[in-house]
C-alpha cells in the first residue's frame, strides 16, 4: 500500500507578523517547524505502515510538501519520524498560491505518486483554513474523510474511520483512494528515532518543478489563485461591554428595546 | 561546552533529549510518587533505537565503535529529566556488558539483537552478604547433565522483575573463592526463577529494585558466559565499562538540578530583586556549574579513552569518573535545594527529587569508598610497576 502525507512548514511561533505591503507572512528570522497537525497525520501514516508490514504487506510512506528550498528541512524531519522518502515541490511558479492553487499542485504531484491513502493535518496553524486537504481530494476526484479521529478498519478497497463532527462522532466507510485530514486526538506522535535521523541525513530528496507535475503555469501560484487578500490585520482586542445597574423591570425594558433596535428580535 | 561528539553521537543526544523533555519530564514526579515502572517511556526509548547504542552493529546494534561514550551521552540526557527512569536504560546497559565482555558469538547472536530492540536486561551480582565484597557471593550453580541448577537469592537487582535477560553471578566451584564464580544468563520465565518484593527506596523510585530468587532453577549449560570461574573477572571488566555510565547519570542529575536552580534564582524575588542578583548566590551557582562541567569533562575523557581500545589501568580511571561525578551530583543537588529554600524542601517542587536521586550514585556499582580504594590501589600498582 502506498501512503502519502502532505505537510507544511510553518513558523515555530504563535506571534506571526505580516508584511503590510504584500499581505503575506513574514518568515525571515523565524524558526520553522512541521505544522503540528501534520505531525499527527504523519504519525498515523507511519502507524498504518507499521501495522501493514507486521501483517506481511508492503507499505511505504512518502511525504510531500510545497514550499521554498528550505522546506527540505521539514521533509528530513518527517523522515526522522518514520517516513521512507519525500518529495519537495519547489518552483517560482508555485509562489503566492492560495489554497486552491496549492491543492492543485499537490494533487498533480500525487497523480504521479499514485497513493492509496493520503493523510493531511486538519489545518495549518498559520493559515487556519483547513481547505487544502479537501481541495486535493476534489482535484483528484478521490473520496475524502475530514477530521478523522480514529481509523477503525482498513482493507485493500476501503477504510472505515471515525470522524469528529460538531455533534459528536460519525463513523463512515470510504473507498480507496482517499484523502483524510486528521485531528490531534488520533494519536500521540513519537519522537525521532536514531535510525530515522540517520536516514533523514542520507536521504536524497527530489525537487519537482511545475513541469515535472505537468501543471500549466496559469493554474499555479498567484496566477492560479482566485483568492485575493484585500487586507490582513490583527483583530482588535475585545473591550469590556456595557454594564447596567437598576431595578429588574427597568433593566428588562431597556434590554428589550435594545434588542429591537438591533433588529435581533 | 562542545565535547566534539561525532555527528552520530550528536544525533543520539538529540534523540535522547527529545524523549527526556517531551516524554519523561512531564511524568517524572508521577512515577517518583507511585514507584510504578515506566513502561510507556521504556517503549519510546526502544522505538527511538537508543538501546542499540551500546551494541555492535553485527548484532543489530548501532554502537559505531564507541559504546561507552554513546551510553554516557544517552544516560546523561535522560537523567537530566529523571535519574530513576533513565536507569531502566542504563541498567540494561549494565546487564548487557557481561555479554559484551565474555559471550561467544553464538551467545551474542542469541541475546544482543533482542536487547537492541528494547528487551530489558539486568545485572545480578549483589547478595545480602556480598555487597562491596562481591567475591563472596553464595548463589550456587551445580552442573547436572546439560543444565546448571541454580539456588540462591540476589538482592537489590535493578530492573528486577521487569527485565527478560539476567546476567547472574553464581558460585560454580566453592573451593576456589572468587575464582570459583561464573556468569550465567537466566531468562525470565525459567522454572525455579522468581522475584521477591519490590524495594521502597529513597530515590530513583521509578526504577524497579527486586530480589531474584532461584530454587532449583535449571538453565541450559550453554548459558554460561566464557569459561567457568571467570565470573569475578567478568564483573570487574563490566564495571570498568559501566562506571562511566553511572558517572554520566550523576552528571545528568546534577545538570538537571543546576538548570532548575538557575531558572528559579531569576524568578524568585526577595528584598526587591531576583535572588540571582545576590553575589553570594551567584557564587554558589558558579561553583556548582564549574564542578558539573569538570565532572562531565572527566566522564567523556574516560569514556573515549575506553572506547579507543588503548586504555590502560581502566579500573582506576573508570572509578575516578564515577566517584568524582557522584560526589559532585550529591553536592550540587543539595545546594540546588538550598537555592530553592523552603520551597525546595517541599515535594510540590521538582528539586528535592534530584537530591534523593543523586544519593544512589555514591552507593551503587561500588560505593565511592570502594572507588577510592580502587584508585589508590591502581596508583600504588602503577608505581610498583615503574609506570
Amino acid at each position: 500500500m502506498k501512503i502519502c502525507v502532505c505537510i507544511k512548514q510553518v513558523p515555530a511561533t504563535t506571534e506571526v507578523k505580516f508584511d503590510p505591503e504584500t499581505n503575506t507572512l513574514v518568515r525571515e528570522g523565524v524558526d520553522s517547524q512541521i505544522n503540528p497537525f501534520d505531525v499527527y497525520a504523519l504519525e498515523e501514516a507511519v502507524r498504518v505502515k507499521e501495522r501493514l508490514q507486521k501483517e506481511g504487506e508492503e507499505a511505504t510512506v512518502t511525504v510531500l510538501t510545497m514550499g521554498p528550498p528550505q522546506a527540505e528541512q521539514a521533509l528530513r524531519e518527517a523522515i526522522s519520524l518514520g517516513a521512507d522518502d519525500a518529495v519537495l515541490l519547489s518552483d517560482r511558479a508555485f509562489r503566492g498560491a492560495d489554497t486552491w492553487a496549492t491543492s492543485y499542485a499537490l494533487a498533480q504531484a500525487l497523480r504521479k505518486l499514485q497513493p492509496d491513502l493520503v493523510f493531511c493535518g486538519m489545518q495549518a496553524i498559520d493559515g487556519d483554513t483547513g481547505q487544502v486537504g479537501p481541495g486535493i481530494a476534489v482535484h483528484l476526484d478521490y473520496a475524502q474523510a475530514t477530521y478523522v479521529a480514529k481509523i477503525e478498519a482498513l482493507d485493500k478497497r476501503k477504510i472505515t474511520v471515525r470522524r469528529l463532527v460538531e455533534q459528536g462522532y460519525e463513523v463512515c466507510a470510504v473507498r480507496l483512494p482517499v484523502v483524510m485530514t486528521v485531528v490531534k486526538e488520533i494519536n500521540e506522535p513519537r519522537t525521532p528515532s536514531l535510525r530515522g535521523k540517520m536516514n533523514a541525513k542520507k536521504a536524497r530528496i527530489p525537487v519537482w518543478k511545475a513541469a515535472d507535475i505537468e501543471a500549466p503555469e496559469e493554474k499555479l501560484g498567484l496566477q492560479g489563485s482566485p483568492t485575493q487578500v484585500v487586507k490582513v490585520f490583527s483583530p482588535p482586542h475585545r473591550e469590556g461591554g456595557e454594564k447596567w445597574t437598576g431595578e429588574p423591570e427597568e433593566l428588562a425594558d431597556k434590554l428589550a428595546s435594545l434588542l429591537k433596535e438591533l433588529e435581533v428580535v | 561546552m562542545d565535547y566534539f561528539f561525532t555527528e552520530e553521537q550528536q544525533m543520539m543526544r538529540e534523540v535522547a533529549r527529545e524523549i527526556a523533555e517531551k516524554r519523561i519530564r512531564p511524568v517524572a514526579a508521577e512515577y517518583d510518587e507511585s514507584g510504578e515502572f515506566p513502561w510507556p517511556i521504556v517503549e519510546a526509548i526502544a522505538e527511538a533505537d537508543l538501546f542499540r547504542v551500546f551494541i555492535p552493529e553485527e548484532y543489530e546494534g548501532m554502537d559505531l565503535g564507541t559504546p561507552v561514550t554513546n551510553m554516557c551521552i544517552v544516560t546523561e540526557e535522560l537523567s537530566k529529566a529523571c535519574g530513576g527512569i533513565a536507569l531502566a536504560f542504563a541498567a540494561t546497559g549494565l546487564g548487557t556488558m557481561p555479554l559484551l565482555v565474555a559471550a561467544s558469538d553464538e551467545q551474542k547472536k542469541r541475546w544482543l539483537p533482542r536487547i537492541a530492540a528494547g528487551t530489558l536486561a539486568a545485572f545480578a551480582l549483589t547478595e545480602a552478604n556480598a555487597g562491596s565484597d562481591a567475591g563472596s557471593v553464595q548463589t550456587r550453580a551445580v552442573l547436572d547433565g546439560d543444565h546448571w541448577v541454580i539456588n540462591g537469592t540476589k538482592q537489590w537487582i535493578t530492573n528486577g522483575g521487569e527485565a527478560e535477560i539476567y546476567t547472574v553471578f553464581c558460585v560454580t566451584d566453592p573451593s576456589k573463592g572468587a575464582r570459583g564464580v561464573s556468569t550465567i544468563v537466566v531468562e525470565k520465565g525459567t522454572p525455579g526463577f522468581s522475584f521477591g518484593k519490590k524495594e521502597d527506596k529513597l530515590g530513583i523510585r521509578a526504577s524497579a529494585t527486586r530480589e531474584l530468587v532461584f530454587q532449583d532453577c535449571r538453565v541450559p549449560k550453554e548459558n554460561l558466559l566464557g569459561r567457568p570461574g571467570t565470573g569475578f573477572i567478568n564483573a570487574m571488566k563490566t564495571f570498568d565499562l559501566s562506571r562511566p555510565g553511572v558517572a554520566a547519570q550523576a552528571v545528568g542529575i546534577a545538570q538537571g538540578a543546576l538548570d532548575l536552580a538557575v531558572k528559579y534564582s531569576r524568578e524568585r524575588h526577595q528584598f526587591g530583586q531576583p535572588i540571582s542578583g545576590f553575589q553570594g548566590l551567584r557564587w554558589m551557582l558558579a561553583d556548582m556549574a564549574t564542578k558539573v562541567e569538570a565532572a562531565r569533562a572527566l566522564v567523556y575523557a574516560v569514556a573515549r579513552w575506553i572506547d579507543s581500545g588503548q586504555a590502560k589501568r581502566t579500573t582506576t580511571y573508570s572509578a575516578m569518573s564515577k566517584c568524582f561525578a557522584a560526589d559532585v551530583a550529591m553536592e550540587v543537588t543539595t545546594n540546588a535545594v538550598q537555592i530553592f529554600g523552603g520551597y525546595g524542601y517541599m515535594k510540590e517542587y521538582p528539586i528535592e527529587k534530584y537530591m534523593r536521586d543523586a544519593k544512589i550514585t555514591q552507593i551503587y556499582e561500588g560505593t565511592n569508598q570502594i572507588q577510592r580504594d580502587e584508585i589508590g590501589r591502581g596508583l600504588i600498582a602503577a608505581a610498583a610497576a615503574g609506570e
